[in-house]
């Protein structure tokens, strides 16, 4: 497929953003428009069905896989500031309807034109780096569906090396799971607790002052539970680093704190 | 085994407040898989070699029948019998036939997950007849009255201080405390056992049908004793060992041992052909084979075909961290782990096994590592679809997904309720930003603080800014 000069790109927001930090689509909107697209952000869409796919409710899977559908048709890409919905819309949503069908062909094409934000930004859009500073020590996690469904690995060390003042400080074991798994983290919550504490040892013990990550029901888990324990660590999204957009408190940090 | 997988719960809250639990799986951590990852970036070819293995397991389930038939005939045509084994009380019913008709009282084993799940053991023990457990691992859950953690390494929860108290009581010997020592101890105890037997079981790693042979794999020589040195040898397996030819299980055996200790090969692989003919030295005078179901082809043509494909070598289990923070145990059941997870609800019912696929943050990190590529997420969530047609996923998580569904397939509706809740939890939140607690939400905040919402759904902000901007 050859690449407009100024591609439309539909933003796929997810829920999660949408109800509780609306900067990293904000963030999501200006790395896309300095890469010269055209963001719009369908008001067709909700949630990917995550919640209902993994808990084998198939009907309410399909019905929002539809609805999600239509609403991102139409678009040169779709975005998605999340490796875990990016992976719903463009790995599990064909598997849902029967191959040969007119709406196989239809998530097949979505799935094609799908992308996680920051792959996107280097991948398809070619950036090779951003024009940010930010004069601290971080380390980055790398959530599973991004890792493992979608091959997201160098894509965001290779632009946060180019964010000036930057260093990054590789987490070890910064491939397992931190726990979070959606319904997951509060249906096993003593199993999830284990694994944040590991998760949150490890992050600690790199000395980074922030953790980043690319999606942000980890960022949610993994920073909700360094404050419960008095952690200093901070945490963003990946996103908000490379777009330079901090003015918000880093996340489950109020106002009332400076950081 | 009586199955406590529905105490999966309760399971998992001891296995977490166990300290030399959690440190025995701290060591099991990383030693795993770093070997597993070592050995893999030492082999250029072994991602092909994992294509290979799994169109080779594909191509024999697609052709199950004739390979059984096949291997069966070899078999007898060497001298060998083959019984069939529609389920576990069948196959204890074989077994245990055998040892009588043969006066055995005494019979060897060599590690068989097999032989765990038909219940063998407490079998043999009502007929009077005393199995003696031959791996290491085994033997010491054997003294210790407990059930394998792991496919692998069944004593993998234990700690080297419990071996010791084990032995010290159970070997009548002074207490040893260096693993070469206890390893001494468990070799001189176990080889006499060995000569007393009257019957010695295995079950298989393979089973090739052009040659009627079976291949087992060990890494302490104790399957090639139990099966050389009684007058019978017996092997269990489940149907789905099958393998074309002798070269094939190579193919298999290449990626078995690297996924599962790291090792290029077992220390030992037997391939054993038929009972003893008259020119050899040694080897036993019957060979019985019994095949066994257990709805292993009931899972045919299902969307859990593919895990037949499962060479138990436990990759999966040595790279979940649910399995990495619960141990083996907590599982309730005779697999661990995520291969359990798939395997169990068909053997015990999903009533009884709802937990363990709904145990598991899909990370995918299991099917990463498996060597035949079993797509264990997928067939954990195929569960999770059972159970959710079958009405089982509890009552609030059903309420709550119907009430969630309701609104996000009603766009507009979705938006409002998005920016009204946003709204009100970032004015609750207020300048903290964060809750330690809040109604409903116990799951989340009993560990972990809740972040609050910025104040505005980004819908609502891009709205107003697509507004003013027109």
């Amino acid at each position: 497929m050859t690449r407009p000069a100024a591609p439309r790109v539909a933003l796929f927001v997810t829920c999660l953003v949408d109800l509780f930090r609306p900067s990293v689509g904000f963030a999501a909107v200006k790395l896309l428009a300095d890469a010269g697209c055209q963001v719009e952000v369908p008001r067709g869409q909700t949630c990917c069905g995550q919640p209902a796919y993994n808990q084998g409710d198939r009907a309410t899977t399909i019905g929002l896989a539809r609805q999600t559908i239509q609403a991102l048709a139409g678009f040169d890409y779709v975005v998605v500031p999340s490796g875990s919905c990016a992976g719903m819309l463009k790995k599990h949503y064909p598997s849902l309807f029967e191959p040969g069908s007119a709406e196989r062909a239809e998530a097949d094409r979505l799935a094609e034109r799908c992308f996680e934000l920051i792959s996107f930004l280097t991948d398809v859009l070619g950036v090779g780096a951003v024009q940010a500073t930010l004069d601290t020590s971080v380390t980055y996690h790398d959530s599973c569906s991004g890792l493992r469904e979608l091959g997201i690995k160098q894509q965001p060390r290779q632009l946060l090396a180019s964010v000036a003042g930057l260093e990054l400080k590789e987490l070890p074991g910064a491939e397992v799971c931190c726990g979070f798994g959606g319904t997951f983290c509060v249906k096993y919550p003593e199993i999830s607790t284990k694994m944040v504490s590991d998760k949150v040892a490890e992050i600690e013990a790199t000395g980074a002052a922030l953790l980043l990550a690319g999606d942000l029901g980890c960022l949610m888990n993994i920073a909700g539970r360094l404050k419960r324990t008095g952690g200093k660590v901070e945490a963003r999204h990946v996103a908000e680093v490379l777009a330079g957009q901090l003015d918000q408190p880093p996340i489950a940090a109020g106002r009332g704190e400076v950081g | 085994m009586q199955s406590t997988a529905h105490a999966f719960k309760a399971n998992v809250r001891a296995a977490l407040a166990d300290q030399p639990l959690q440190q025995a799986l701290g060591m099991a951590r990383t030693g795993f898989q770093q070997k597993r990852a070592d050995a893999a970036a030492r082999l250029p070819e072994f991602e092909a070699l994992r294509d290979a293995a799994k169109a080779l397991k594909d191509h024999v389930l697609g052709h199950l029948d004739l390979y059984l038939e096949a291997f069966e005939q070899r078999v007898v045509e060497q001298g060998g019998k083959v019984h069939w084994a529609r389920d576990a009380a069948e196959a204890r019913a074989i077994l245990i036939d055998l040892c009588q008709a043969a006066g055995a009282r005494t019979v060897t084993k060599s590690k068989s997950m097999v032989t765990e799940e038909i219940g063998l053991n407490e079998a043999l023990e009502t007929a009077g007849i005393r199995p003696i457990e031959t791996d290491l691992g085994e033997h010491i859950i054997q003294l210790a009255g407990q059930r394998p953690s792991h496919i692998l390494a069944p004593a993998i929860h234990m700690t080297k201080e419990r071996i010791s108290a084990l032995f010290a009581e159970h070997h009548g010997r002074p207490p040893v405390t260096q693993a070469p020592e206890l390893l001494a101890e468990a070799r001189a105890f176990l080889r006499q056992r060995y000569f007393e037997a009257d019957i010695g079981i295995t079950g298989a790693n393979f089973l090739v049908a052009e040659t009627g042979s079976i291949v087992l794999v060990t890494n302490e020589g104790n399957a090639e004793l139990t099966q050389g040195l009684p007058k019978v040898h017996v092997v269990l397996a489940g149907i789905e060992k099958l393998v074309p030819t002798l070269e094939d299980a190579f193919v298999l055996l290449r990626v078995l041992a690297r996924s599962a200790t790291g090792q290029e090969f077992s220390a030992y692989t037997t391939v054993l052909t038929g009972p003893k003919r008259p020119a050899d030295l040694d080897g036993p005078g019957e060979l019985h084979v019994v095949l066994l179901d257990n709805g292993r082809a009931g899972m045919l043509g299902t969307e859990f075909q593919d895990m037949l494909r499962c060479i138990r070598c436990g990759a999966c289990m040595n790279h979940c961290p649910v399995y990495l923070a619960t141990g083996g145990h907590a599982y309730g059941s005779v697999y661990p782990g995520p291969m359990g997870a798939v395997l169990t609800p068909g053997l015990v019912g999903i009533e009884e096994a709802q937990h363990l696929p709904n145990a598991s943050t899909f990370c995918g990190r299991c099917e990463q590592v498996c060597p035949v590529r079993i797509p264990l997420p997928k067939m954990m969530r195929h569960w999770r679809e059972e159970q959710f047609r079958r009405q089982l996923t509890p009552p609030t998580a059903r309420y709550g997904l119907k009430l969630w569904a309701f609104a996000a397939r009603r766009p507009a509706l979705y938006h409002l309720g998005a920016k009204v809740t946003s709204r009100l939890l970032g004015w609750l939140g207020g300048r903290r930003g964060r809750f330690a607690s809040l109604p409903l939400a116990g799951g989340w905040t009993g560990s972990r603080d809740l972040p609050a919402p910025e104040g505005q759904s980004f819908q609502a902000l891009w709205a107003a800014r697509q507004g003013r901007g027109r």
